[in-house]
């Protein structure tokens, strides 16, 4: 376990920067993870965050396919939306672990 | 941490569902990591891509070791058939989308799928016989030509 300076917080995150606890997560702690893939939060963002945590809770796996199903968003734009690994990245902004499926 | 993997060219030249399972998953998780991905689809693959043919794409049991099953019971008939089912039926609790399915999956992720103009003469198909997610044909020169950077790698399935 490493702890992080994100914001003015310290975050205890793995090694590969993922959250630990997510009571430590709130929308700055997001938009700070964001900035450092060089993405910029906007309304679109958050309500797919917030779909990806409420799945993460439900003990939901996340898949890619299960994002063409979401009803919330399809797979272009969270392509668009979270470039250059889309799950990997929203996982690791919505502050809950990165999804181990192949798929 | 980051990957020198950049970009994954596949070329799928069998027709088995195992193989082309295969394909599809290593480019899809190539996308997902932030790599670009492509298919080449030629000889045999091209099933893969045939509207008619796609969802019908079946375990080869037949000089399979790994079936564990004799050679002459794996050629009786309805045995192919069989295995196949066993198999989606797994991958359908896994979450793994049928052919079609996965195909949009991949193409919207912005993976490039593309047929092989030679194969495609050799078996007469026309345009509409092919999936409506082609990217285009392309001769095996024009996809070399797709390795454009370093880092792509080249996977013969």
């Amino acid at each position: 376990m490493l702890k992080k300076q994100i914001g003015n917080k310290q975050i205890d995150v793995n090694e590969e920067g993922y959250l630990i606890e997510f009571k430590q997560w709130d929308r700055e702690v997001s938009e700070c993870i964001a900035g450092e893939c060089n993405i910029v939060m906007t309304e679109r963002h958050w309500e797919v965050i917030e779909y990806i945590q409420d799945k993460h809770h439900k003990e939901e796996p996340l898949s890619i396919r299960g994002i063409k199903k979401s009803g919330v968003i399809n797979i272009k734009e969270f392509y668009a939306l979270f470039p250059g690994g889309p799950l990997k990245k929203a996982t690791m902004i919505a502050g809950i672990p990165k999804p181990k499926s192949c798929i | 941490m980051s990957t020198k993997v950049k970009k994954m060219l596949f070329i799928l030249s069998k027709g088995t569902i195992e193989n082309a399972y295969a394909a599809f998953v290593m480019a899809n998780g190539a996308r997902m990591e932030g790599i670009e991905s492509e298919i080449f689809f030629t000889f045999f693959g091209l099933e893969a891509i045939q509207k008619k043919k796609l969802e019908h794409l079946r375990v080869a049991t037949v000089g399979n070791p790994a079936m564990h099953m004799p050679t002459m019971l794996g050629g009786l008939p309805g045995v192919e058939a069989l295995a196949t089912k066993m198999m989606k039926r797994e991958m359908e609790k896994l979450d793994m989308p049928p052919i079609g399915e996965f195909l949009e999956i991949l193409s919207d992720s912005g993976c490039k799928l593309w047929g092989c103009k030679l194969a495609i003469d050799m078996f007469h198909l026309e345009e509409e016989d092919l999936i409506d997610e082609l990217d285009g044909i392309l001769t095996i020169g024009d996809f070399y030509n797709r390795a454009d950077q370093d880092g792509t790698h080249l996977l013969f399935i």
